[in-house]
């Protein structure tokens, strides 16, 4: 399963990129692949604040629905709205078309409490395992 | 009664388990201690099939006032025709013994049904979309006001006076757990004195940021039509929701669906478009909004998809809403709603069409605007209201008290009502008449010689 | 000599099936034809007026809704053949877990249609409805005689609206005591709307883990009992088909700390004429006479779901209660001063109270234990016949049903539980509950019911015997299923991503589904 070295992961499957004090944030691959095919997402909306791991989106398949929390606290600015249309994005290209919003963050310390890829892979590892 | 096991059946049965008894297979599962000791003396002892008849026969013959004869009672529950189709469709046990449609292979008479039915319901409200179907009219607006909270975010519902009472009463239970302590969160909006309608400038003043919905009745429970128009712009300016509540569908055969003049969550209660009126229920709850509110929406929610084979199918969707996916955080607790209700409202809906509708609707009319002017030029009675009104309206009586009222139109086997005195005082000897279209001339002629001599 | 054939696993799948009536039936907006009538409405020679002459224009329809116009014929040729394709209890096994979908008497139906009963409106005066209120007063004493409680109110429209029914009153007595709470305990093996009706009333839900024999323990709910405890609420027997043993213990906890014990009663079938839900502590309890009480499930309802309770929780029960007075006669009472309120309009779905009203007087109170003690056989039977064909997850004694899981057929043959009830369907069942109670993967909750003959149970074990052979002999047959249905397996998921929840002019009946 891939997990792209350029991003940061969360245990709870949220990946983020980080860029200019913007983060963009998803699904990861695994989680996608858990959840199942996915049929509807509630986003934020652009101007909400968020602390860090608040819920802050409901992604949902056929037989779950799934609370995903603020990777890092801040102020959303872009939400995803090509997923109202095309759910199916999340699972087909999770890291891709699958992202979900993008936040400007408060707290850019924050950053150095996520996992890196090689990290959040050996979490997934032992979840498998377990 | 209707267990099928022989003694021998029984015995060969637990030998096969392995144990003495059923007792003994209790004692197994329960701890002996909690099993009762009996006492089951308010529940009578077993009847044969004759006598049970009988008995049952017996019970509903002292239903006296069972409308067998003409009934010009309404406030919710109105006895229009029912096309005798409609019981045979919904006695067939492939509808009425089946359970929630889980199964959609086997279930597609049912589902099929019920896409039909959401169809017919956003036709009549004049929504996008609408759902498979909720407990009754009341319960359906409180939901919707709730529905109408999760939306706006905002916590206040104002809710017209000449709302019925009893829906009232339901979306104040409703929402009694949701506010914080010593909190009033339902506020009620008068009516104007003259047209029986929801007071506008009242509404306008109480309305503001916090309000989540405005709650009207269409038509309101004095049988007025609600300008829904402008109750809709004031709603809507201050970024509230309009819910209505329709008590007497038959009204949106003539009267402009609702949606179509501004309401954001159209319900109404479907009873008299199909089913009698059996004491209060069962009835059906219509519910429907547009398409992009559809996942806030209560209830359950039938679509269309393909089978394995490319055919057209039927399945229950957006389950996610749902409690048995969300549990806590799911858009209301509806498992089992009406399903059969709402069949037959769809039965009786092809079987009228538009046309029938709308003449059910003109003549219900017709019967009630007549009415009206004959009763208000009898001696002893007036007119209350002046507003618009559709199949009902509220009539005076200036020397014999309501009650005395009833029981003499009772003696002569008329039914009108209900009084509104019960809900409202300063309307205290007033009586609601409504009609509709199986009534004709000698039935209204008995109840104008009736009121002539009983309310003299 | 002769070339190997292609294996046409369809061939092979539809011997020895049952084979489902199958017209082709468009939506009934197709049928539609401009102009064509069922039903006249209007007296030959009557003319109607224009709805101008009472309404303000803006007031009036301008376009009339779209309802289907056909002829009498055409409609109910739609309606049955729409018909045909449902399966029903009335045409075989059903053995749907926690639904109990027992027999529905067709006495039941006559008494509901009788004119008194059907045609009776809920404003008429009381003098005029005493046969509808004494059966409803009767009802209520002879279902808080079966529970255990001091009082009952009907009014609630199905089980959900009961739980709801009942949390309020629940709050209306924490406020009562000065503190109206914040949390409801909930075991994981409760039904959903267990969890959505205390979030509906503002209750916050706290899961509690079911204990390793499938119980809920007195020691686990004691370490999340607080005073910001509304309620404990409990499923028994639980939705694994077990009996709460320790529900005397928890209550004694939750009392200790001034909660209260909700019941859900869904289960009753299992305890009815045996165990008193009211004497093992429970305070308050929805029923759903649509599973214990037989009335007819009608596809999705209607139901009804009464709540009984204690002495103590009766002045909080919604309006308006119905009295007996000195003189025999019974009248409704709106003025409580304590009451939660309404939860519905008029006074519940009297409908079904006639039925189950009925279904009382033919199974008497003498019969009451049979109900109980057959479902509780039936169900103990059908899983001794079953043997160790399917992996069963918790031990114990089961009461009215039982939970298996595909555990052992997945690892063996790589069919899961979707495949097996799929397969049912083409052997003439209707399948047991499948994936729930969630806490069991692959959950298989069989509930046979009092009213089945031990040869359907017979018969309903081999069918599930031929599956385990044909998920060893030939997997892909179970993959497929079913194949003896009008239409093969639906897709879910498509219908969540591309909603089409209505029917639109330009609809064709076939591959238009997006
Ligand atoms: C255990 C349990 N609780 C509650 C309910 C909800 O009851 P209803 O569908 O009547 O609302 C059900 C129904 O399936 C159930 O099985």
């Amino acid at each position: 399963m891939d997990f792209p070295n350029d991003l940061k992961y969360t245990k709870t499957h949220e990946w983020v990129k980080t860029e200019d004090g913007v983060a963009t944030c998803g699904l990861t691959a695994f989680a996608a692949e858990q959840i199942g095919d996915v049929v509807q997402l509630e986003l934020p909306e652009e101007g909400q604040t968020f602390k860090l791991d608040e819920p802050i989106a409901v992604v949902e398949s056929s037989k779950a629905s799934e609370e995903i929390f603020a990777p890092l606290s801040g102020t959303v600015v872009a939400s995803n709205m090509d997923l109202e249309g095309e759910p199916e994005k999340v699972n087909e290209s999770p890291y891709g078309d699958g992202w979900m919003f993008k936040m400007e963050m408060s707290d850019e310390s924050e950053v150095s409490g996520l996992l890196d890829a090689d990290a959040y892979a050996k979490h997934v590892a032992e979840l498998k395992e377990g | 009664m209707y267990t099928p096991h022989t003694d021998e059946d029984i015995r060969r049965m637990l030998e096969r388990i392995g144990v003495g008894s059923v007792d003994e297979l209790f004692a197994r599962a329960v701890p002996g201690e909690m099993l009762t000791s009996g006492g089951f003396e308010d529940v009578p002892e077993a009847m044969d099939l004759a006598s049970l008849i009988k008995t049952m026969r017996a019970l509903s013959d002292r239903n006296t006032a069972s409308c067998i004869g003409s009934c010009f009672a309404g406030g919710g529950a109105y006895a229009h025709l029912v096309h005798p189709a409609v019981d045979q469709i919904i006695s067939r046990s492939e509808f009425l013994t089946a359970y929630t449609p889980y199964q959609a292979e086997v279930s597609q008479g049912t589902l099929q049904a019920v896409f039909e039915f959401q169809t017919m319901v956003a036709e009549l409200l004049g929504t996008q979309v609408a759902n498979a179907s909720m407990y009754d009219g009341a319960s359906a607006a409180a939901e919707a006001a709730l529905m109408a909270r999760r939306v706006t975010k905002r916590n206040k519902v104002l809710v017209s006076e000449a709302l019925h009472p009893e829906y009232r009463h339901v979306i104040r239970t409703y929402l009694a757990g949701l506010a914080p302590e010593g909190v009033e969160e339902v506020l009620t909006i008068g009516y104007a004195k003259d047209t029986g309608a929801t007071d506008t400038v009242a509404l306008a003043g109480r309305l503001g940021d916090d309000v989540a919905a405005v709650v009207v009745g269409y038509p309101n429970v004095f049988g007025v039509v609600e300008d829904l128009t402008s109750i809709a712009k004031a709603a809507h300016d201050a970024g509230a929701l309009l819910v209505t509540a329709t008590a007497e569908p038959v009204s949106l055969g003539i009267l402009e669906a609702p949606a179509v003049l501004g309401a954001d969550i159209p319900t109404a209660e479907g009873q008299a478009l199909g089913l009698p009126v059996s004491f209060g229920g069962p009835g059906v709850g219509l519910f429907g909004c547009s398409k992009k509110k559809a996942r806030h929406m209560p209830g359950r929610l039938v679509g269309r998809t393909v089978d394995t084979r490319g055919k057209n199918g039927y399945v229950l969707t957006l389950a996610m809403r749902e409690q048995h996916i969300r549990r806590e955080r799911a858009t209301s607790n509806i498992c089992t709603n009406q399903g059969l209700c709402a069949l037959a409202v769809t039965v009786h809906l092809s079987l009228l069409g538009p046309e029938g509708l709308r003449e059910q609707a003109l003549m219900s009319a017709a019967n009630a605007h007549a009415l009206r002017e004959r009763i208000a030029a009898l001696d002893g009675f007036e007119d209350v209201f002046d507003g618009p009104f559709f199949n009902e309206f509220a009539i005076r009586s200036k020397r014999v008290p309501v009650a005395d009222l009833i029981e003499g139109l009772a003696e002569r086997r008329l039914l009108a009502g209900p009084a509104l005195g019960r809900w409202y005082p300063e309307l205290a000897n007033v009586l609601l008449v409504s009609t509709t279209e199986c009534l004709c001339t000698q039935d209204m002629d008995a109840l104008v010689a009736a009121l002539r001599e009983v309310g003299r | 000599m002769s070339e190997k054939k292609p294996v046409d696993t369809r061939h092979r799948a539809v011997r020895d099936v049952v084979r489902h009536v199958s017209f082709d039936e468009p939506a009934v907006f197709e049928k539609s034809v401009p102009g064509r009538r069922g039903t006249r409405i209007t007296p030959p020679g009557r003319s109607l007026p224009d709805p101008g002459a009472w309404l303000p224009e803006a007031m009036i329809r301008k376009s009339p809704p779209g309802l289907p116009e056909l002829s009498e014929n055409e409609a109910v040729r739609h309606w049955v053949r729409l018909s045909s394709w449902n399966f029903c209890i009335d045409h075989g096994f059903y053995p749907l877990g926690s639904c109990t979908m027992k027999y529905n008497p067709k006495v039941n139906e006559a008494a509901a249609r009788m004119e008194g009963m059907a045609r009776l409106h809920p404003y008429a005066p009381e003098s005029g409805a005493q046969g509808a209120l004494e059966l409803m007063w009767s009802l209520e004493r002879a279902l808080a005689c079966i529970c255990g409680f001091d009082a009952f109110t009907l009014q609630p429209a199905a089980g959900a609206q009961g739980e709801l029914t009942a949390l309020m009153m629940i709050r209306a007595h924490h406020r009562a005591q000065g503190n109206p709470r914040s949390k409801v305990l909930i075991p994981d093996t409760a039904h959903g709307t267990n969890p959505a009706s205390a979030a509906l009333n503002g209750y916050r839900s706290v899961a509690v883990e079911s204990g390793e024999q499938g119980i809920l323990l007195a020691g686990d709910v004691a370490k999340v009992m607080d005073e910001e405890v509304a309620a404990v609420m409990i499923t028994n027997p639980n939705t694994l088909g077990l009996f709460e043993r320790e529900i005397r213990q928890v209550a004694r906890v939750v009392h200790e700390k001034g909660g209260l014990v909700f019941g859900d009663g869904a289960n009753l079938n299992a305890l009815m004429g045996r165990v008193k839900p009211g004497e093992v502590g429970i305070d308050v309890m929805q029923l759903n006479l649509h599973k214990t009480f037989s009335t007819p499930h009608g596809g999705g309802g209607p139901g009804s779901g009464p709540v009984g309770c204690v002495e103590k929780l009766t002045p909080y029960l919604p309006v308006p209660r119905i009295v007996r007075d000195e003189d025999g006669s019974f009248h409704l009472d709106e003025k409580m001063p304590g009451t939660i309120g309404r939860v519905r309009s008029f006074y519940g779905n009297f409908g079904m109270l006639v039925r189950a009203w009925t279904y009382i007087l033919a199974v008497g109170r003498s019969g009451l234990g049979d109900v109980s003690g057959m479902s509780v056989l039936n169900a103990n039977y059908l899983m001794t016949l079953l043997g160790g064909l399917f992996h069963r997850p918790y031990d114990g004694t089961p009461m009215h049903e039982f939970v298996l899981t595909d555990k052992k057929l997945k690892k063996e043959t790589g069919v899961q539980t979707m495949d097996v009830a799929k397969r049912l369907l083409d052997l003439g069942y209707h399948p047991p509950t499948v994936y729930f109670p969630l806490v069991v993967q692959g959950a298989l909750m069989i509930e046979p019911t009092e009213t089945e003959t031990p040869e359907t149970l017979e018969a309903f074990a081999g069918a599930l015997e031929r599956i385990v052979r044909e998920a060893g002999e030939d997997p892909e047959v179970l993959h497929e299923a079913p194949h003896a249905t009008r239409l093969g397996r639906l897709d879910d998921t498509l219908a969540a991503r591309r909603p089409v929840l209505r029917w639109t002019p330009g609809d064709e009946e076939d591959g238009n589904a997006s």
